[in-house]
């Protein structure tokens, strides 16, 4: 399965990376090769197989819902950026519309 | 005999027959880093301090009569994706989290140091342990101490190293497609992958969710059984930790499997298996078949080609989730100019993952998108099932798998960091066992004619390490590869 170039900056936006020239170039040769390599798994009939998430059949691991120690305010701060009192301090969410 | 190369077995024992100090042994290990790392670099940080604390508590308690713990004043060294909390920074091997420190241990970290252990720093590893060979390490590549121009495989290059080098006598790291095995088999060290859900992941920077396995390196596999018994059971803390007592791995070591069925997968003996890799692991079998075991080929027809195009597909797409918490917001690194939130995220992530992360990241972001889900992560998943059957089937009829852990000895720095995909074909025999999850072990079966470490890897079903251990003890028994020392650089030996 070959990437455009295209394909490979929509990729980068949605996986939140920007990509310089020189990479996207890169890339798109790479990730074409990996996916040309998994195409391989369409040489397989899976119908009526069940998908395989998990190696272990364990389901709905709950506890009681009782409070318990955790991090303290200043060890989840920590090791911030940026922090503003009790809060992680970050950019403005622009409110016209931007691109998410 | 200095204690660095003492096994754990043996350190811990004259520990606690005050035949050797907790101090004497972290102060050797210190030594030994400070002397051998330079040319090898396994390490990202050493806590010489907290080393000398920690032995001078065991060396207290030692005194005042009190339980010193399992592993009683054995230096170990941590793979760098599991979080320490004292002093040392975990970084992943990455720029993001390059100073990072992490407020709290890992559950393998408290279990170690409930147990005496002296944890002594952190190894290096391929960047949030995507890789093969540590060369994709933010901080610079490790080297082979068989031979500093060649890899010591990866991720956990840094622990393998640390160990083969013997700067210290165990080490954890951390398995997702081979990530322990590999490099166990490449520094001729022995190293073991446990069933998923063995050990607790809490703590362990994730990866790939339902791939992660932390595991131990060592000399011996005595060493693997005694780091092993202090880390695995259930912590509820990972809803994935199975909630099943560990056995007793060191009391029956020494037992041989009686009748042993030894499954040999036709497809770990194919095309790209490198002559000398072949020839050392089939003279390991017939050590096996002397000692009474039956050699059974058996099939595994998607546990490898198929396995690698299934592994490149889930573990990607689940690390493109795990790693979506790098955004510059709650830790690590955020870039220092931006023009909004969305810049902020997309620079922060950009400057601070190197090439292979990313370009796992969007792997697993385009397997996962809309129109490609169905054709690729879901179909992935069902060759999943298709694998965990192939060694369902094959565990019928044989007691353990065995083959080559790795198609060919360390390969040099650079050799194949320019094609990505013949870096994954390194991972051919290994992660087969991580999709099915069942546990695996890497042991020394021999070298090549330019000194290069060749492992044999041993497939075992869920929740037999036990007899796992046995089983790759009854060759150790016949052949102590251990004894050999590798030569590094050209100065000699350690």
């Amino acid at each position: 399965m070959a990437l455009s170039k295209d394909d490979v900056l929509k990729v980068g936006a949605l996986s939140r990376i920007y990509l310089k020239a020189d990479e996207v170039e890169r890339f798109s040769t790479q990730l074409s090769d990996i996916l040309g390599y998994v195409d391989k798994l369409r040489e397989l009939d899976t119908r009526g197989v069940e998908p395989l998430a998990h190696a272990l059949p364990i389901h709905n691991v709950l506890r009681e819902d009782e409070p318990r120690e955790s991090l303290s305010p200043e060890e989840a701060l920590g090791g911030a950026p940026e922090t503003d009192g009790d809060f992680f301090r970050v950019p403005r969410v622009l409110d016209d519309g931007v691109s998410a | 005999m200095p204690p660095t190369n003492q096994t754990a077995c043996e350190i811990r024992e004259a520990i606690r027959r005050r035949r050797l100090s907790a101090t004497e042994a972290a102060t050797s290990a210190l030594a030994a880093i400070e002397r051998l790392d330079p040319a090898i670099h396994a390490f990202l940080s050493v806590d010489a301090e907290g080393a000398r604390r920690q032995a001078a508590e065991v060396d207290r308690r030692l005194a005042a009569g009190e339980d010193p713990g399992l592993l009683a004043g054995v230096p170990v060294a941590i793979k760098d994706n599991l979080c320490t909390r004292d002093g040392q920074a975990t970084t992943c091997g990455s720029r993001i989290l390059e100073g990072w420190r992490a407020p709290y241990d890992a559950h393998v970290v408290e279990r170690l140091r409930a147990e005496g252990a002296v944890v002594v720093g952190k190894t290096n590893l391929d960047e949030f342990a995507m890789g093969s060979s540590t060369e994709n390490s933010a901080f610079g590549a490790t080297r082979n101490p068989w031979n500093t121009a060649c890899v010591p495989g990866g991720s956990s290059g840094g622990s393998a190293a640390a160990v083969a080098a013997r700067m210290v006598p165990v080490a954890l790291g951390s398995d997702t497609g081979g990530s322990i095995r590999q490099p166990a088999s490449l520094c001729g060290v022995v190293g073991l992958k446990p069933t998923y859900g063995r050990v607790s992941r809490y703590g362990l920077v994730a990866f790939a969710s339902s791939l992660d396995q932390i595991g131990p390196f060592g000399r011996t596999v005595a060493d693997a059984a005694l780091l092993l018994q202090a880390i695995a059971g259930h912590d509820e803390r990972d809803s994935t930790s199975v909630d099943r007592a560990a056995p007793d791995y060191l009391a029956g070591l020494e037992e041989p499997v009686r009748a042993l069925r030894i499954g040999v997968p036709r497809e770990f003996f194919g095309e790209g298996l490198d002559g000398e890799v072949e020839k050392a692991v089939r003279e390991a079998l017939g050590v096996y078949e002397r000692l009474g075991a039956r050699l059974i080929e058996v099939d595994l027809p998607h546990a490898t080609d198929y396995a690698i195009a299934t592994y490149y597909l889930v573990a990607p797409s689940e690390a493109s989730s795990n790693l979506a918490r790098y955004d510059g917001v709650h830790y690590g690194r955020r870039a220092p100019e931006y023009s909004d939130m969305i810049d902020m995220y997309m620079r922060s992530r950009s400057e601070g993952f190197g090439d292979e992360v990313k370009r796992r990241i969007m792997i697993g972001t385009y397997a996962l998108s809309a129109g490609y889900y169905e054709a690729y992560y879901k179909k992935a998943l069902e060759v999943r099932r298709l694998i965990r059957r192939d060694f369902e089937r094959a565990f019928e009829k044989v007691d353990c798998l065995m083959g080559p852990t790795s198609p060919t000895a360390a390969f040099r720095l650079g050799e194949k960091t320019a094609d990505p995909l013949s870096m994954y074909l390194m991972d051919i025999y290994t992660v087969g066992c991580s999709m099915a999850g069942i546990a695996g072990i890497s042991i020394p079966c021999g070298f090549t004619k330019a000194g290069l470490p060749v492992g044999l890897q041993i497939l075992s079903d869920v929740f037999t390490e036990e007899r796992l251990l046995r089983i790759a003890r009854m060759y150790e028994r016949e052949v102590a590869w251990s004894a050999r020392v590798p030569g590094g650089s050209s100065k000699g030996g350690p």
